[in-house]
Order: structure tokens, then C-alpha cells, then sequence
């Protein structure tokens, strides 16, 4: 295994630059935004070195490894503070520091307003730095590191306005629901110790092969757990809409690039679990498959720009979960996906920021209109990773997203049907969805007010959303010359000794399904939406009501977990307080009482004390004599 | 039961028949004592009881003890429990209406919980070999063994008691010494009270006894200026008596050519 | 005769007096109570010393009687005393010990 010592400074960086915006406060105001934007091109420029190094390197020797320092050893539990970089974590390295490096210079347009610009900016290199942990953590602790950090800072960066009392709520669901699967993930570690007496990636995978079904299923089950919480996948999903409430580079960055893809990452890293538990893939690809038609149906209903792109990507992320459930060659396929939707989806974030720039931070899209003329170059970012998400070839996502449908086909039996019909039914949603936000917000009659007067956006912020756009266009071709990204993971998720069983269909069949539901899916918009009211209209069908409200998911989580949560604390600091202290009380009027009545035995007169001689001795007697007996 | 009396106790029938009449009445007289309104009854029940005590004593072959018994405890001691109660008033009646609630009921009690206690505990320990009986420690009569047991063996516990005794003694007398209130006529007040007197005859004092210069002795009156003798000069002590001696031939014969 | 008999006399006389001193209120009854247990004590040395056939149970007996009057001596001149200043001879006037 070779060593690097650069790997340290990938997290180093970013995290001092963090601290340092932090710590100086004012002082950094006019250069702060600066110093974090060529810091986190600095980890890009580190990345791509590595890369470079990685590709001279023969496929097994590609990995690099950095032993910072001992961290744990206590009796049999050794864990070292190590960071490991081999093929997987090299995609995820350079899709973030990529990425994130075009976000921090769309922001310093973006919130060149706003008076905190700095402090946003120590979050966003906060995130960078525990990212890029949870990705080169060697170990699953070291990666609970990371995931409790992002976690940290995709809470501060939601709630980054959260003198609105919306948002700060927002940002604080956005935690818990997190932390509902970061139990799942401390489980998963507690259950790899006492398995395997290991949680390094290495000593898991050598020990997966002897466990017990059991073991592995409910390793693989609180992965599982843990993906749905941070990729809000269902059951834990309602977090990803309200997250919105953050700054629309925030939504970019961490909803639609990265922190939400950490789920796909552990069950891409965990593959040799799920491998071995056919009970966990199947939970697997049935979260993705639930997630995929939820998000989608969601999206259907939503006016707000932020939130339909939100709803997006939680469908999404259900196919690249379902590809992970379907066998070795599913991950590479999720991680091709991954990566193309990082580019298409942040672009269309950005795109998005850049309208409600132009519209004065408005969201409602039946107040756009017939923005393409005023913003083309927004119109037509946007509009290509619109066609990639579609899946339009030769777009990015055509080659991914087509795979993963394919590979769902190819499932086998009845689960490849219903999986694969699944997938299908989700991109003819996903086109549906997708083409009524291009057309009510860039073609058709302008439905804005007089006074909005949208503009382009300024270049540091359509520059990177240029970038991006050339990412939607060509990253999915590229990626897949040659099977490229499928070879380059092949190390890591043995994918090269699955023998290929017979495909339900042939390839092409498949992309011409695809095509032609999208098509239906896309044409059935256009038709309905050629005109669009300007206020969400109150008939409709019970469907659209219920995604309206997000399919009554934060209903039921209401109903289901908070009622009872807070009835359970209620009843407890009832209890405390009639049961705990209402004994202490009692105790303590009880000696009172005693007191008070033995005060009056004291009555000053001799016989009775005499008396009380009398029966002392008697009863003493007797005790002695029964005693002795 | 009559197995029983000639196994142990080996007492006779005339002890028996002594123990069975005497003990009923003292049992019935210290329960009178009990009950008795008046303090002086209870006094002289108990009485009663020593003396039957004292009865039992003799009967026993305690006979120093059955005199003491009579003499010290119902002869001086009840003697003095009268005395007290002549003191403090023997016409005090008691009223038998208990104020403390509960008191006779719960005394009832522990007193029925002790006797059982004591009887039951009595009736466990048998007493195993037959009665000793005192003849042979009698022999040279009760009184000389008794002296001979205390002046020897317990001549310490004997003179500790004594001592005690004469704490006792002193004692009683500290406490019943009721200090009178005593007005000591001193020479001042003498004198004032004489010449605040109803008349000041005697504001000077009384005239000295005796005939001037002729005969001074105490059982003589003095004379007044018309030669009769003065009452007040002699000693009223004397007088009673009789001792008191005419002045008639201590007088001056030639009374009148001296005046001239 | 069962000698015990002394005994259960004893007790008896012991048990009427020591209930004699929780029941009456008269200072001077209640101290004849006590003679009364002591005198219930004296008899059951007494007869212990037969049994045993020596004089230790007389001479012990003899002691007491000593002491006995010696308490008699100082405890009626107390109640005198007493007596004397509260012009009243019942035990239930001196409670000031209530609380």
C-alpha cells in the first residue's frame, strides 16, 4: 500500500481556514471569502495530483494510505487515525473539491450582500473538511468523524439565517432526522466490533466472508438506516424539502452534490456487507425503489423552485440506491450516476440561485415566466442539465440513468420486472416534473409583477454555472468510454468476477423504453402547463394534494414519533415531579407528622414516663427471653 | 400436688396452712393499698402487708430478719411515712379520675405484661434440689451466724452502709430545716424601742438591784428616794422564787441627819 | 408446700407495686409503692437463702432494709421539701419537662 503525506492536508486545509475565518471574525470580512475560495481550489489542485499519481499506478496498487497518529487503543479495539484514498474515494474527492471550489465563487457573488458572507464561508470550508474526512476515514469510526461533521455543518449552514424562526426549525429537523440514522450507524459500528473486533474497512471486509447471516443483515440494515438519514431516503426523507431554507449554494452544495451522496458512499464502501446479505440488498433496493417514486411524485406538486429541485433530488439518489442493492456492477453504476448528477444538479441549483437573484430571492414558480429571453445564459445552463436529468442522449444522464435501469431489469425475475418498471415509471415522472419547472419558469407569458425586473447574473456566478453545464454535457460520455469508471472501480467492489447473466433485454431496447417515456413524460407537460395561473389553484385532485404535502410523510411523523415523544416527556417530568420528588416531600412531611406526633408522648408528667420505663423493660424481657430460646 | 410437697419444699403442713391464709390478705391488702382514697389508709395497709412479711420471715428461719423487719421497716419507717403525711395534710383525699389518657389502661396492661412476665419466668426456673433449709447454718442461732456473716464477710459492704446512714441522717436534717425568719433584737434597737416607749420611765434603763454602797447583791431591790424598795430591780425570776430579800436592814439609820 | 409459692407471693406483691407507682398521683402513696416492691424483693432473698442454705440471701436482704430507709429518710424529706413550696403533694404538677 503506498503512503502519501499529502492526504492529511486535503482535511488540514480547509478546517484551518475554517477555524481562522472563524476566530478572526470582522477582521476577515473583506478578505475571508478570499482566502476559503483558493483554499478549497488548493484541495482541488491536491486532488487532481493525486489522481494523476494514482493513474500511473497498476489497478491493486492504486490505493494510498496516510497514518496521521494512534488514536484508540483500549483492550482489544485499535483504531488509528488514518485516511485512505483508492478509487472510490478518488471520484468522491473530486467531484467535492471540484465542485465546491465552482460554489464558493458563485457565492461570493451571491451573498455579496449579505453582511455574514465570511462566517457563511468558514461553514461551507467546515463542511469541505468533514467531507473530505468522512470520504478518506479508513475506518468506519474515522468515517463517523466525517459524518457527524457534515452533519454539524449542514445544520449551521441551513439555519444560516436563522434569525427566521422557519429556517432555524428547518435547520433543526434537518439534525434530528439525521441523527435518527447516525443511531444507525453507531449500531452498525457496535455490531462490527463485536462481530469482527474490528471496524477498519480492511478488517471487516476480511471478516465478512465467516459472519453469521444475521450479523451481516443487521450491519447491512443500520448502513442502510444510516444512507436513509443522510441521503433522505425514506422513512427519513421530510428533512431535504425544508432544507431549502438555507442559501441556495448551500442547497447546491450539500443537497444536491455531496452530503447527501455520503449515503450512496457507505454502501458503495460497505459493498463486501451487502454482498454477502442478500437480506440487506433487498432492503436496499427497495428504500431506493420507494424513494425514487416518492421524490418524483412530490416534485410533481411543488411551486417553489428550491423544493421541486429538492424533491428531485431525493428521486435521484433513490435510483443510485437502488443501483447500489442490485449486485457489484449496480455500484459502479451509482457512482456514475453520482457523479453526473453532482454536475447536472448543482448546475441546476445554481441556475435556480441565479433566478431568484434576478426575481429578488423570489421562489414561487408561478411567478416566473418567460425568463429565457432575460437570462439566457441561466436558460440555458439550466436547460442542459434538464436534458441530462431527462436522460436525453447524449447528455450525462442518459448514460448513467439508463444503466441503472437496465441493471434493474436485469435483476432477475419477478424483482427485475417490478424493479425496472419502478425505474421507468420514475423517469417518466422525473421528465414530467422536470419540463413543467423549465416551462413555468423560462418559456411561456411572463407572470411577474412590474416592479421585479430580472436580470443575468453577474460572471462569478454564471461562470460556474457554465462549467457545470459543460459537466452535464459531457461527464456521463466521457465516464463511460469504455466502460472507464467501471474498470477504475473494479478493485474496490469486485465487480470483475460477476458473470453477466442473461439480460432480460437488449440494451438498446431498454434506452428506447427510456426514451419514450420520457418523451410521454415531458410532451404531457408542455401540453398541460402552456398556460399556467399564477396562484396554485385550490380544485385538484386528491393526488396533487396529498404531494402537495409531501405525501403526508411529516403528518405521520408527527402522528407517529413526535406525539408520542412528547406525551413520553410529559409523562415523565410528570412522574418526576409526583413521583421523585413527590417522595422526597413526602418524606419529608412524613417525619414532620412522626414528629409531631411523637413530640406529644413528651408530656412532662413523671408517671408517664414511668410507664413508658415499665413497658421498656417488659418488652426487653421478653425480647431477650424469646431471643434466647 | 401433694407428691409435689413432699418432693421439693419439704415444708410442713402447718407452714402451708400459716402461708395460705397469711398471703391471700396480703395480696387483697396491697391491692387495697392500690385503691385507698385516702393516703393514711394506704399507709397503714401496708403496714399490714410488712407485718405479714415480717411473719413469713420468721417462718422461714430468718429470725434477725423478722425482727428488723418489724422494728426498722413497719416500726420506724411506716411510723414515718405517717409523720409526712400528718405534715402534708391527712385529710388529702385523692380524687381516683386519671387526667393523663390512657395511662390506667396502658399501666394496667404493663403491669398484667410484668406480673406474667415474672410469673411465667418464675415457673420456668424450677427450683431443682429440695429446699436446704437453714438448721445447720442455724446452729449456733441465726443472729450469731448473721453477725458472723456480716462482720466478716461484708464488713466493707457493712460500713459503706453505715456511712450511708449517717449521709441520710444529715441529709434529712439539711432538707427539713425550715430556716425561721429571726429577728434578733440588737443593742440599737433595744435602745430605740426603749425611748419610743409608752413613757420614759425606763428610757434610762432599770435600776440596778441592790442597796447603794451597803449592800449590792442581786436578790436585794434597790430603794426609791421614800425608801420603799423598787420592783423593777430585781430579776422577775427571783421574785417568783422567792428569793428576794427585804432591804429593811441595809437602810440608813440616820437617814435624816445626813439630809441636813 | 411448693416453696415457690414464697416466689410467686413475691412477684405478685413485686407487680402490684410497681403498677401502684404509675396509677396513684399522691407523691407519698407512690413511694410506698416502691417499699412495697423493695419489701416483695426482701422476701424472695429470703427464701432464696433457704433454698441455697446459706445466709447470703438474709445478709443481702439486710442491706437493703438499710438502704431502704435510708431512701425513705431522704425521699420523704424531699417531698417536704417540695411540699413545702407548692403546697401540693401530686407527681402531676411537676411537668415542666413537656414539650
Amino acid at each position: 500500500m503506498r503512503t502519501s503525506s499529502l492526504l492529511v492536508y486535503l482535511i488540514a486545509l480547509p478546517l484551518f481556514s475554517s477555524a481562522l475565518l472563524l476566530l478572526l471574525g470582522r477582521i476577515a470580512d473583506k478578505w475571508g471569502h478570499i482566502l476559503a475560495t483558493l483554499i478549497t481550489a488548493s484541495t482541488f489542485v491536491i486532488g487532481a495530483y493525486e489522481f494523476m499519481k494514482m493513474q500511473g499506478q497498476a489497478g491493486e496498487s492504486r490505493a494510498v494510505t496516510q497514518k496521521l497518529f494512534e488514536w484508540i487503543s483500549v483492550g482489544s479495539l485499535k483504531v488509528n487515525a488514518s485516511l485512505l484514498l483508492d478509487q472510490l474515494s478518488i471520484c468522491f474527492v473530486l467531484l467535492i473539491t471540484g465542485v465546491v471550489t465552482l460554489i464558493h465563487i458563485y457565492s461570493i457573488a451571491y451573498m455579496s450582500h449579505d453582511k455574514d458572507r465570511r462566517r457563511f464561508f468558514a461553514f461551507l470550508n467546515l463542511f469541505i473538511a468533514d467531507m473530505l474526512l468522512l470520504v478518506l476515514g479508513d475506518s468506519y469510526l474515522n468515517l463517523y468523524i466525517g459524518w457527524e461533521g457534515v452533519g454539524l455543518a449542514s445544520y449551521l449552514l441551513i439555519g444560516f439565517w436563522n434569525h427566521n424562526p422557519t429556517y432555524a426549525v428547518a435547520s433543526k429537523k434537518a439534525f434530528v432526522a439525521n441523527r435518527v440514522g447516525d443511531v444507525g450507524l453507531s449500531l452498525a459500528i457496535m455490531i462490527c466490533f463485536a462481530q469482527f473486533g474490528t471496524v477498519s474497512f480492511e478488517g471487516v471486509k476480511a471478516g465478512a466472508h465467516g459472519a453469521s447471516s444475521a450479523a451481516l443483515a443487521g450491519i447491512g440494515a443500520m448502513l442502510l438506516l444510516a444512507a436513509c438519514g443522510k441521503s433522505a431516503q425514506f422513512p427519513l426523507q421530510s428533512w431535504l424539502g425544508d432544507a431549502m431554507a438555507g442559501p441556495t449554494p448551500v442547497s447546491a452544495l450539500i443537497h444536491a452534490a455531496t452530503m447527501v451522496t455520503a449515503g450512496v458512499y457507505l454502501i458503495s464502501r460497505s459493498n463486501f456487507i451487502f454482498d454477502a446479505s442478500s437480506t440487506a440488498r433487498l432492503l436496499v433496493v427497495i428504500v431506493g425503489a420507494i424513494t425514487l417514486l416518492f421524490g418524483a411524485i412530490i416534485g410533481t406538486a411543488k411551486d417553489d423552485i428550491k423544493k421541486a429541485l429538492a424533491a428531485s433530488t431525493m428521486s435521484q439518489i433513490g435510483y443510485m440506491i437502488l443501483a447500489t442493492g442490485l449486485g457489484p456492477i449496480g455500484y459502479a453504476f451509482a457512482i456514475l450516476h453520482l457523479l453526473t448528477h453532482g454536475f447536472f444538479k448543482a448546475g441546476m441549483f445554481l441556475g435556480a440561485g441565479s433566478v431568484m437573484h434576478g426575481m429578488d430571492d423570489e421562489v414561487n414558480m408561478r411567478k416566473y415566466g418567460g425568463l429565457a429571453k432575460l437570462m439566457p445564459i441561466t436558460a440555458v445552463t439550466f436547460g442542459l442539465g434538464y436534458l441530462a436529468i431527462l436522460g436525453v442522449p447524449p447528455f450525462a444522464g442518459f448514460y448513467s440513468k439508463d444503466k441503472i435501469i437496465e441493471v434493474a431489469f436485469n435483476a432477475g425475475g419477478i424483482k427485475g420486472i417490478l424493479l425496472g418498471g419502478a425505474a421507468l415509471l420514475g423517469a417518466a415522472i422525473t421528465a414530467f416534473y422536470m419540463t413543467r419547472v423549465m416551462v413555468m419558469t423560462f418559456i411561456g407569458a411572463k407572470r411577474w409583477k412590474a416592479e421585479s425586473h430580472p436580470h443575468e447574473s453577474p460572471i462569478l456566478m454564471t461562470l460556474p454555472m457554465i462549467l457545470l453545464a459543460f459537466g452535464s454535457v459531457a461527464s456521463g460520455f466521457l465516464l463511460s468510454k469504455g466502460s472507464a469508471l467501471v474498470h477504475w472501480l473494479e478493485p474496490v467492489v469486485n465487480s470483475q468476477n460477476v458473470e453477466e447473466g442473461k439480460p432480460l433485454m437488449p440494451a438498446l431496447t431498454v434506452s428506447l423504453l427510456a426514451l419514450g417515456v420520457v418523451v410521454i413524460g415531458a410532451a404531457f407537460a408542455i401540453i398541460k402547463y402552456r398556460t399556467v395561473s399564477d396562484v396554485a389553484p385550490e380544485k385538484v385532485s386528491e393526488f396533487t394534494i396529498a404531494a402537495r404535502k409531501d405525501l403526508y410523510q411529516d403528518i405521520l411523523n408527527d402522528r407517529l414519533l413526535v406525539a408520542p415523544g412528547t406525551l413520553l416527556t410529559a409523562g415523565l417530568v410528570r412522574a418526576d415531579d409526583r413521583v421523585i420528588d413527590g417522595g422526597v416531600r413526602f418524606v419529608g412531611s412524613f417525619l414532620g407528622a412522626t414528629s409531631d406526633a411523637l413530640r406529644k408522648v413528651q408530656n412532662g408528667f413523671v408517671r408517664s414516663y414511668a410507664l413508658l420505663m415499665l413497658a421498656g423493660l417488659v418488652i426487653t424481657v421478653i425480647a431477650v427471653w424469646v431471643i434466647g430460646a | 400436688m401433694f407428691n409435689q410437697s413432699l418432693a421439693l419444699g419439704q415444708t410442713a403442713t402447718p407452714e402451708a396452712v400459716q402461708f395460705w391464709i397469711l398471703a391471700p390478705i396480703a395480696v387483697i391488702a396491697a391491692l387495697g393499698m392500690l385503691f385507698m382514697k385516702k393516703a393514711v389508709h394506704s399507709a397503714l395497709l401496708l403496714a399490714w402487708v410488712m407485718v405479714t412479711l415480717a411473719i413469713f420471715y420468721i417462718a422461714q428461719d430468718a429470725l434477725f430478719l423478722g425482727i428488723v423487719q418489724i422494728v426498722v421497716y413497719t416500726g420506724a419507717v411506716m411510723m414515718l411515712f405517717l409523720f409526712i403525711l400528718m405534715l402534708v395534710g391527712v385529710d388529702a383525699s385523692e380524687s381516683l379520675v386519671e387526667n393523663i389518657k390512657g395511662q390506667r389502661g396502658a399501666s394496667i396492661l404493663a403491669g398484667l405484661g410484668l406480673g406474667g412476665l415474672l410469673l411465667s419466668l418464675v415457673a420456668r426456673a424450677s427450683v431443682n434440689q429440695p429446699a436446704a433449709g437453714l438448721k445447720l447454718v442455724n446452729q449456733t442461732g441465726n443472729v450469731q451466724s448473721l453477725a458472723g456473716q456480716l462482720f466478716t464477710q461484708y464488713v466493707w459492704a457493712f460500713e459503706v452502709v453505715s456511712a450511708l446512714l449517717i449521709t441520710a441522717a444529715l441529709g434529712a436534717m439539711v432538707l427539713a430545716h425550715s430556716p425561721k425568719p429571726a429577728v434578733r433584737n440588737k443593742q440599737r434597737d433595744l435602745s430605740i424601742a426603749r425611748f419610743r416607749g409608752k413613757s420614759l420611765a425606763d428610757a434610762a434603763g432599770l435600776p440596778g438591784s441592790g442597796v447603794f454602797a451597803r449592800h449590792n447583791a442581786v436578790d436585794v431591790p434597790a430603794l426609791l428616794p421614800d425608801g420603799t424598795p423598787a420592783p423593777t430591780s430585781i430579776s422577775a425570776t427571783l421574785k417568783a422564787r422567792g428569793d428576794v430579800i427585804s432591804p429593811a436592814p441595809f437602810a440608813l439609820e440616820h437617814s435624816e441627819e445626813v439630809e441636813e | 408446700m411448693d416453696i415457690s409459692n414464697y416466689l410467686y407471693l413475691s412477684v405478685i406483691l413485686f407487680t402490684i407495686g410497681a403498677t401502684g407507682v404509675l396509677v396513684r398521683r399522691n407523691a407519698i402513696v407512690i413511694f410506698m409503692c416502691i417499699e412495697l416492691m423493695l419489701n416483695a424483693a426482701n422476701l424472695a432473698l429470703v427464701t432464696f437463702s433457704r433454698v441455697a442454705g446459706n445466709l447470703e440471701g438474709q445478709v443481702a436482704s439486710f442491706f437493703t432494709m438499710v438502704v431502704a430507709a435510708c431512701e425513705v429518710v431522704v425521699g420523704l424529706a424531699i417531698i417536704v421539701t417540695i411540699y413545702r413550696s407548692r403546697r401540693s403533694a401530686s407527681v402531676d404538677d411537676a411537668s415542666l419537662l413537656k414539650s
